[in-house]
C-alpha cells in the first residue's frame, strides 16, 4: 500500500470564476451555466468535448443531475461530490484521477454553493436525523476556542494574539480590494476589528469568512496533451486528502493549538511533489481562512514557521504580497465568502491566475518560483478533512 | 430497627437562579414582595429537576433493589407520555424497576410518598417530586411560588441500609371542594375566596393531626418540629399556629419559595438535613384535604453523607433579572435568533443510544483505557481491537475546562450559548454546553460538574441531554 501520487500526470487547461456575491438574482443552475462557459471559452471548448464530470456542492443537491440537468449534459457521466468545506477541492481532486487513470481524455471539475436562499445568516447545513446530544455550536464558536489554547500553551498576551488574529483579516481584506470577483472590497483594520463587538469568543464578524453565492470549474487533461489546450498549462504536483479520526473531541491530549489533518495533509503533498521548504519554495498559497485563528494555526500545520511563532510573523508581514511567503493573494475566504462547494476551485483559480502571470494588479512577484498551494478544509477544530494541492507553471 | 419502615435516602434540589421579588414591583409597579423565589432555568423542567434530585438521593444509596420509581408534578414536562421514564433512564435503573407518575395535582407529591410508605414492608421505592411553580405577573402565585425538587428512597430497613427516618404514623383526610383550579391549558392557577376554604382546612387538619399522634403513640409536645405547609397560606399560618409543637419548621418562604408538590419534601429533606439521631419530625400538608406523617430519625442518619445540602443550594443561587424569568417561563415573547430551529430528536436513534443520552455513559477502551465519549465501537487507540469496550458511568464525575467559548450567534432559547471542552477525572473528553454560569465567570482549568437538562424542545418532544455546570457540591 502506498499514496503514489500524480505528479506531472495531469493538467489544468483552463478555469472559470463567477463573481462571489449576493447573488439575490442568479439561480444555483444560473451560477453553474455562467461558470462552466467560463471555462469552456478560455479552452476553446464546448459542453460535449468534456468527457466526464464531478460537481461539488454540500447542500445543492444530490446526484449528477445537478449540473447534467443545467447543462443538458447528453449521455455524460456526471458524479456529485460532497467533503464539507473542502467540497469543490474534492470535485477537482477526483477529476484529476480520473484523467490520471486512463479511463477520460478530459474531465471537468465544477463547485456551486448557492447560500443565499436560506433566509438565515450565515451557513444553514442540513444535519442527519440524531439523538440529539450533538452539539449546538456555530464554526465560529468551535474556531474561537483556539485563541484562549494558544494564548495558554505559548504564552501569548492574549490581548496581542487577538490583534494578531485581526491582522489575518485586515491583510486578507486589503488583498480582496484590487480583485473583482472578490464579495468585500474594502480594506478595513486589524484596530476596527478588535474594536467591534464579540459574537464568538473573541471573534467579531469581521474574524469570520463572508457568506455568499458563488460557483467555479476547472478542465483538467492529460499532462502531455495540455498544450492542445492551452500555452500555459498548471500542472498538478500533488493532491492530499486526510479524513480525521474526530479524536480531537474524545482525546484529551489535543489541544486546540494546531490541526493534525492539515499538518498530515501538507505533509503527504510535500512528499508526492518532493518539496522540502515550503516557505522557500512556494511562490503563494491559498489556505481555508474561514476564521482568523484558522489562518494563523494553519501557517504553523503547513510548515511555513515553527510552532508559536505564527502570531509573530503575522504582524512581522511574513503573508502579505510582498511578504516572504503571500497568503492569500485573492483576499481568501475572507474578501470573497464561502460557497461551500465553490471555495476550493476558487483557491485554485487564484494559483491559475498567479502562477500564469495573469493577476492583473494584483500579479505578485513569483521570485522564479514555479509552485502554489491550496489548502482547503472543512469541519471544525478536533474533527476535520484537509485537502492540500501543489500545482505549477513548469512541467519538471 | 430492621424491618421498620422508613426514609432510606432523601435529597433536596434548588435551581441556581433566583427572583428578587422586589424586581417584580420595580418593573410592573406592583406585585411581588421581599426576599427571593428559587427559578427553574430555561434549560430544566419537572423531570430534569426531579432527576437531580434523585441523583443525590440515590448517589446514598446505589445498591438497594428498588421496586418502583414514582414521580410527581403538577406542572409536568409531557402529558401522555410518562415523565418518570426519563428519570428512570438518567438513573440507568433496571429496566424491571416501574416507573410512573402521579400525575397534575399538586397534592399528588404527598399522596405518593404516603403510598410508598404504606408499600414499604414489602417494597423499596423511590419518590420523586418536582414543581414549576408560575402565576400571572404581579399576583401572589408569582411571588410566592419557588421552583425545586426533592426525592426519597423508602422501604424496609435493612443492615446493608438502615432507614434514616423511620415512619411513625400516616394520616390523612379527603373532601371534595374547590380551594385553587387550573385547567389543562392554562399557566396560571385561580383560588376561590381564602376564608371559605379555610374553614375546610382547620377542621380537617385538627382530625388528621390528632389521628397522626395517636398512630405514633406521642403528645403534641413530643414532637421536635412539625413542617406545616401547603397551597393554601392561610389555612398553614392557622395551623402551624396552633400546633403545640416544640419548633416549626421554616417555609423557606424567604429564600426559595413554596415549592407547591415538591414542598413538603424539600422541608423534610432539610429538616432531615439538620436533624440529630432520635428526633421526632412531623409534616402537616394542606392541600385538597390534609395528610400527617411523623417521622423519627434513627442513628443511621449520622452516616447519611448529603452531597448536595440545601442550604448550600440557596447559598450558591444568583439573581435572574425579571424580564429574564417573565421569558423563560415563556409569559414574555421575545425576539429569537435568525437561526434555523434545532429539529426534533430521532426516537429511534435516542432509544438506541439511552445509555448515553440519559445516563451519561461512555465506553472504555482495553487494554487501552480510553474513555469515548460518546461510547464507541472502535477505539481512537490502535491498541484496541474493535468491539472490546466496556461502558463507564460518567455522570458523576468531575471535570476540568480545557478551553471554552461564548457563541452568540447560535441558535439558542436564551442566548449566548457558553461552551467549553471538558476533560473528566480519571480521562475522557467532552465538548459540551455549560449551563448555571455567567459568560464572564468561565476559566481554564474551572472545576464542572454534570448534570441533566432539556436542551430544546422541537415538535413538542424535550430533547434531553447533559451539560456541564461550575462544580458546587
Amino acid at each position: 500500500m502506498s499514496s503514489n501520487g500524480i505528479k506531472d500526470k495531469v493538467a489544468i487547461v483552463a478555469m472559470g470564476c463567477i463573481p462571489f456575491r449576493e447573488h439575490w438574482d442568479k439561480s444555483q443552475d444560473d451560477m453553474l451555466i455562467d461558470a462552466t462557459q467560463l471555462a469552456f471559452e478560455e479552452a476553446g471548448l464546448t459542453k460535449h468535448d468534456i468527457d466526464a464530470y464531478w460537481i461539488g456542492t454540500a447542500t445543492g443537491g444530490n446526484g449528477g443531475f445537478v449540473l447534467s440537468a443545467p447543462l443538458k449534459l447528453h449521455g455524460k457521466p456526471v458524479t456529485r461530490v460532497e467533503n464539507f468545506c473542502a467540497t469543490g477541492s474534492e470535485a477537482l481532486r477526483n477529476a484529476a484521477y480520473a484523467v490520471a487513470s486512463g479511463a477520460y481524455d478530459t474531465a471537468m471539475a465544477v463547485g456551486v454553493e448557492k447560500v443565499k436562499d436560506s433566509g438565515y445568516q450565515g451557513l444553514v447545513g442540513g444535519g442527519v436525523w440524531n439523538d440529539g446530544t450533538k452539539r449546538n455550536l456555530t464554526a465560529a464558536a468551535m474556531y474561537s476556542l483556539v485563541l484562549p489554547a494558544y494564548a495558554q500553551k505559548y504564552n501569548v498576551d492574549p490581548d496581542e494574539l487577538r490583534f494578531a488574529v485581526a491582522k489575518v483579516a485586515e491583510k486578507n481584506h486589503r488583498n480582496g480590494v484590487d480583485n473583482p470577483l472578490a464579495q468585500f472590497r474594502r480594506e478595513t483594520s486589524a484596530e476596527k476589528i478588535c474594536d467591534m463587538p464579540a459574537v464568538a469568543g473573541s471573534l467579531s464578524v469581521f474574524d469570520c469568512a463572508g457568506v455568499a453565492d458563488g460557483a467555479a470549474a476547472a478542465i483538467v487533461v492529460r499532462a502531455e496533451d495540455a498544450h492542445k489546450y492551452c500555452d500555459n498549462p498548471l500542472y498538478i504536483k500533488a493532491l492530499s486528502f486526510v479524513s480525521g479520526t474526530g479524536a480531537g473531541l474524545i482525546d484529551p491530549s489535543y489541544d486546540y493549538t494546531t490541526f493534525p489533518e492539515c499538518a498530515m495533509a501538507a505533509q503527504e503533498a510535500y512528499r508526492q511533489a518532493g518539496v522540502a521548504d515550503p516557505r522557500l519554495e512556494l511562490a503563494m498559497a491559498e489556505v481555508h481562512d474561514c476564521f482568523t485563528p484558522t489562518e494563523m494555526v494553519l501557517m504553523e500545520d503547513l510548515g511555513f514557521c515553527e510552532r508559536g511563532t505564527a502570531w509573530k510573523e503575522i504582524l512581522a508581514g511574513t503573508f502579505d504580497v510582498d511578504g516572504d511567503l503571500p497568503v492569500n493573494t485573492d483576499g481568501g475566504l475572507k474578501a470573497f465568502g464561502h460557497p461551500v462547494g465553490a471555495s476550493g476551485l476558487r483557491m485554485h483559480y487564484e494559483c491559475w491566475l498567479q502562477l500564469r502571470g495573469q493577476a492583473g494588479e494584483r500579479q505578485i512577484d513569483l521570485a522564479n518560483k514555479t509552485l502554489g498551494m491550496v489548502h482547503n478544509l472543512g469541519g471544525y477544530p478536533g474533527e476535520m478533512v484537509s485537502f492540500v494541492s501543489l500545482v505549477g507553471n513548469q512541467m519538471c | 430497627m430492621t424491618g421498620s419502615v422508613g426514609i432510606l435516602s432523601f435529597g433536596a434540589y434548588i435551581p441556581y437562579n433566583r427572583l428578587d421579588r422586589s424586581e417584580i414591583a420595580e418593573v410592573m409597579g406592583s406585585g411581588g414582595g421581599r426576599g427571593q423565589r428559587s427559578i427553574a432555568s430555561y434549560d430544566e423542567d419537572t423531570t430534569t429537576m426531579g432527576t437531580e434530585a434523585a441523583r443525590i438521593a440515590w448517589r446514598d444509596v446505589p445498591d438497594i433493589p428498588l421496586d418502583s420509581l414514582w414521580f410527581s408534578t403538577a406542572w409536568p414536562a409531557y402529558m401522555e407520555k410518562t415523565n418518570a421514564a426519563a428519570i428512570h433512564a438518567a438513573l440507568r435503573l433496571p429496566s424491571e424497576v416501574v416507573a410512573a407518575d402521579f400525575g397534575g395535582a399538586a397534592r399528588s407529591g404527598i399522596a405518593a410518598l404516603d403510598a410508598a410508605l404504606r408499600a414499604g414492608t414489602t417494597s423499596n421505592t423511590m419518590v420523586a417530586v418536582s414543581d414549576i411553580r408560575v402565576g400571572l405577573p404581579t399576583g401572589k402565585d408569582e411571588s410566592e411560588g419557588g421552583d425545586g425538587a426533592a426525592a426519597m428512597v423508602v422501604g424496609a430497613s435493612s443492615e446493608a441500609a438502615p432507614v434514616v427516618a423511620e415512619c411513625l404514623a400516616i394520616a390523612s383526610a379527603t373532601e371534595e371542594f374547590t380551594d385553587r383550579w387550573r385547567g389543562s391549558a392554562e399557566v396560571a392557577a385561580k383560588q376561590w375566596e381564602e376564608r371559605f376554604a379555610e374553614s375546610m382546612y382547620l377542621p380537617l387538619a385538627d382530625r388528621v393531626w390528632k389521628q397522626a399522634l395517636e398512630q405514633a403513640s406521642l403528645a403534641e409536645e413530643d414532637i421536635d418540629v412539625a413542617i406545616v405547609t401547603g397551597t393554601h397560606s392561610r389555612s398553614v399560618r392557622q395551623v402551624s399556629s396552633r400546633l403545640k409543637v416544640r419548633h416549626i419548621a421554616d417555609s423557606l418562604a424567604s429564600s426559595v419559595g413554596n415549592t407547591g408538590t415538591a414542598h413538603f419534601m424539600v422541608l423534610l429533606a432539610q429538616q432531615l438535613e439538620l436533624a440529630a439521631p432520635g428526633q421526632t419530625i412531623a409534616v402537616v400538608s394542606l392541600i385538597d384535604g390534609v395528610d400527617a406523617l411523623i417521622f423519627k430519625t434513627t442513628p443511621a442518619l449520622a452516616s447519611h453523607a448529603c452531597s448536595r445540602p440545601i442550604a448550600s443550594q440557596i447559598q450558591a443561587g444568583s439573581l435572574l433579572r425579571y424580564g429574564k424569568y417573565l421569558q423563560w417561563r415563556e409569559l414574555l415573547e421575545v425576539q429569537p435568533p435568525n437561526r434555523l430551529e434545532p429539529s426534533r430528536p430521532s426516537a429511534s436513534a435516542a432509544a438506541r443510544n439511552i445509555d448515553w443520552k440519559f445516563g451519561f455513559v461512555g465506553s472504555k477502551g482495553r487494554p487501552s483505557q480510553t474513555i469515548h465519549l460518546p461510547p464507541a465501537r472502535v477505539s481512537i487507540s490502535e491498541q484496541d481491537p474493535p468491539d472490546a469496550m466496556e461502558l463507564v458511568a460518567m455522570a458523576d464525575v468531575l471535570a476540568t475546562v480545557v478551553t471554552y467559548t461564548v457563541d452568540r450567534l447560535v441558535y439558542s432559547v436564551s442566548p449566548p450559548v457558553v461552551f467549553a471542552i471538558v476533560d473528566f477525572e480519571g480521562g475522557g473528553r467532552l465538548p459540551v454546553e455549560l449551563t448555571d454560569v455567567a459568560p464572564q465567570d468561565v476559566e481554564v482549568g474551572m472545576k464542572v460538574e454534570m448534570t441533566f437538562r432539556r436542551l430544546f424542545t422541537a415538535d413538542g418532544i424535550h430533547n434531553y441531554f447533559w451539560k456541564a455546570r461550575p462544580a458546587r457540591s
